[in-house]
């Protein structure tokens, strides 16, 4: 029998659309039955950001680092968002559901998939009906032999409602997001005035106009919907 | 996973394609040593890039980022990026992040060249 891949066990398995299985009650799910979507599907310019955290001060690894990110993953988040991690945690395949603030003061209600976890790392995935195409990986390793944690995203906005959502404030906000939720980890693990680092590059400025189709499944007008309608689809 | 465990060959076939040889792990830390044999296979305006997976030992997702960042590459240039000598499992993995819709994948050299022609 050929050797397996030692990232065999990492990835999720491949899926065509998205299955929400023993969400929190209440949790807004309008995931279910979506496909995932990658930047190449998106429709926006493609960004890569990188947020970092030196862990000075504290003794710790990477893998411990990652492990206690991945068990606690929800309570770093910024006031006023919800994440609801899957009951059986962020492994990989697992569908998490959020509730997270948008520009303008909208609810963006939405979700990832575990696309990969190993135990440096950790990627969620978009599905269609999220604000952008592409993954966010989290991870923790040494620079210079101090520990580092880093979120790193490679983007698009996925259609162009979220484009110009992210051209109005979105960016900004999204940069607050990353920023505070790395802060927040830090100071859980015992890091005094945490410093967070941003480095923003444009990797793609053409916008996919093939892609503007991704319009009906926008995150913008199906939170309002979800919103307005009486008897809300949730899950549990 | 800090550390480049990634060796690249360049085969330039002919004026149309150029073949990259991979062997070792794709993580985030290969983005030099990837985008260096980018760089020398998609010189002189050939018309494919062809990625050889056959050595491929590890993959990460920061891996697949890269392979994004070359495809990016190469649709600026006008060039089409192909692969072959994926196995099943790192197939499944190129199925699962869509990037199949973007990378022709063929299972031999001889195909991908046959498509790159």
């Amino acid at each position: 029998m050929a050797e397996q891949p030692r990232d065999t066990g990492n990835w999720a398995k491949p899926t065509s659309t998205l299955t929400v299985t023993d969400a929190p009650a209440g949790a807004p799910n309008l995931v279910d039955g979506k496909r995932l979507l990658s930047p190449v599907q998106g429709f926006g310019k493609m960004w890569q950001k990188t947020y970092k955290v030196r862990l000075d001060g504290i003794e710790t690894t990477p893998q411990a680092v990652i492990a206690e990110w991945r068990e606690n993953f929800a309570s770093f988040w910024p006031k006023g968002n919800d994440f609801y991690p899957p009951l059986t945690g962020l492994e990989p395949g697992e569908v998490a559901l959020i509730k997270a603030a948008g520009p303008g003061g909208m609810k963006f209600k939405t979700g990832v998939m575990v696309l990969y976890a190993d135990d440096e790392s950790f990627t969620l995935m978009t599905p269609e009906g999220h604000m952008f195409a592409g993954w966010i990986t989290f991870s923790a390793h040494e620079e210079a032999g101090r520990p580092v944690a880093q979120t790193q995203v490679l983007m698009r906005a996925q259609d162009p409602i979220s484009e110009m959502g992210l051209a109005m404030g979105g960016h900004r906000m999204e940069n607050k997001f990353w920023e505070q939720t790395l802060a927040n980890l830090a100071a859980h693990l015992g890091v005094e005035e945490p410093e967070v680092t941003t480095t923003v590059t444009c990797v793609d400025r053409k916008r996919q106009w093939s892609q503007a189709g991704n319009v009906r499944n926008s995150v913008a007008i199906r939170s309002t919907l979800h919103m307005l309608k009486p008897g809300k689809k949730t899950a549990g | 996973m800090t550390e480049a465990t990634l060796s690249m060959g360049v085969r330039r076939i002919d004026d149309t394609a150029s073949v990259l040889d991979i062997q070792g792990d794709i993580t985030a830390f290969s983005e030099e040593a990837l985008m260096d044999a980018y760089t020398e296979g998609a010189a002189d305006g050939v018309k494919a890039v062809i990625l050889n997976f056959s050595g491929l030992e590890y993959m990460n997702s920061g891996g697949i980022g890269l392979l994004v960042t070359v495809l990016v590459r190469a649709n600026r240039a006008k060039q089409r990026l192909l692969a072959f000598g994926l196995t099943e499992h790192y197939r499944e993995i190129f199925e699962l992040t869509r990037l199949d819709e973007a990378i022709g994948i063929y299972a031999t050299e001889a195909d991908a060249l046959a498509a790159a022609a």
